[in-house]
């Protein structure tokens, strides 16, 4: 396996969905491929970069369901098209 | 409770929608909308585009909650119906002009080995993403990508749907999906490069 092959298995890797053959050949080349070991480092750092970058102190906590909101979609169901815009 | 009684309670709901009950409607605000709202928030990534997606969605599903099919789960349709709107209100949303995805894919020589490998990322890269303005760039290099690759993206990454979850709201394949995702994160690892690259340190 090279690199452009080993590339293409990250994904599966990553989420543990590679099957045991793959996975054992994908290996033996990490081990002797310093590049695909960063790559892999980086790929694994962009996936969890992702999924905290939806982290906003500037939005209310997940929990809060603004009052005025509720107000405002209950409205504008009764007043069809008249929204409050 | 028991998955009958929720059912029963599902469609107890749904009747009292069709009938234009106010107070199922109030209710159903109550009961999902706050989970509901996170889901905009998360995707569209500001407050007021999140607020708007979601009172389009709300508002779309009421006015057709006709087409509701007994049986399938509330929260489920008002869900798909809140990320379509969030997704349309990103597309909506002027924004910069796309990255070119192809220009940001790994390249490689004759004899497949990596061309031009990528930096070691500093080994805080993980710490960094603690600094809001570190999230704040990796939202903005998110937002540059194409858009078919940046839903799959925040599907697949944010939402953390499954990829059949997400193949079947959007209507692809389930390979189609793995490919876009794959290429998304390749491609955003190497929009990144400015600020995890320690040598920019």
């Amino acid at each position: 396996m090279n690199c452009r092959e080993a590339l293409e298995f990250l994904a599966a890797y990553v989420a543990d969905e590679l099957e045991a053959g793959v996975r054992a050949t994908f290996e033996k080349h990490l081990a002797v491929c310093p590049d695909c070991v960063h790559y892999l480092a980086n790929y694994r750092a962009t996936i969890s970069a992702v999924s905290q970058s939806c982290r906003n102190p500037h939005m209310p906590a997940d929990h809060e369901l603004p009052e005025d909101l509720v107000r405002a979609i209950l409205n504008a169901r009764i007043g069809g098209s008249s929204q409050d815009e | 409770m028991t998955q009958d009684a929720k059912v029963e309670d599902e469609l107890a709901l749904v009747a009292l929608l069709r009938a234009g009950d106010a107070a199922a409607y109030e209710r159903v605000l109550r009961v999902y909308g706050s989970r509901l709202l996170t889901t905009a928030r998360r995707l569209v990534g500001n407050e007021e585009d999140a607020r708007d997606a979601f009172q389009d969605a709300l508002l779309s599903a009421f006015r057709s909650i006709d087409s509701f099919q007994n049986g399938s789960s509330v929260y489920t349709w008002l869900y798909r119906i809140t990320v379509n709107a969030s997704l349309m209100r990103l597309r909506s949303r002027s924004r910069k002009k796309e990255c070119q995805l192809e220009s940001l894919l790994p390249c490689f020589l004759e004899d497949g080995h990596q061309a031009n490998p990528c930096p070691r990322w500093a080994e805080s890269a993980d710490l960094a993403c603690e600094r809001e303005e570190t999230r704040s760039f990796v939202r903005e290099a998110i937002d540059s990508l194409p858009e078919t690759h940046r839903t799959v993206l925040l599907l697949r990454d944010i939402e953390e749907l499954s990829t059949a979850e997400t193949a079947d709201l959007l209507g692809v394949e389930v390979g189609v999906v793995k490919t876009r995702l794959h290429r998304a994160r390749q491609a955003l690892r190497t929009l990144l490069d400015p600020i995890f690259d320690p040598r920019n340190e």
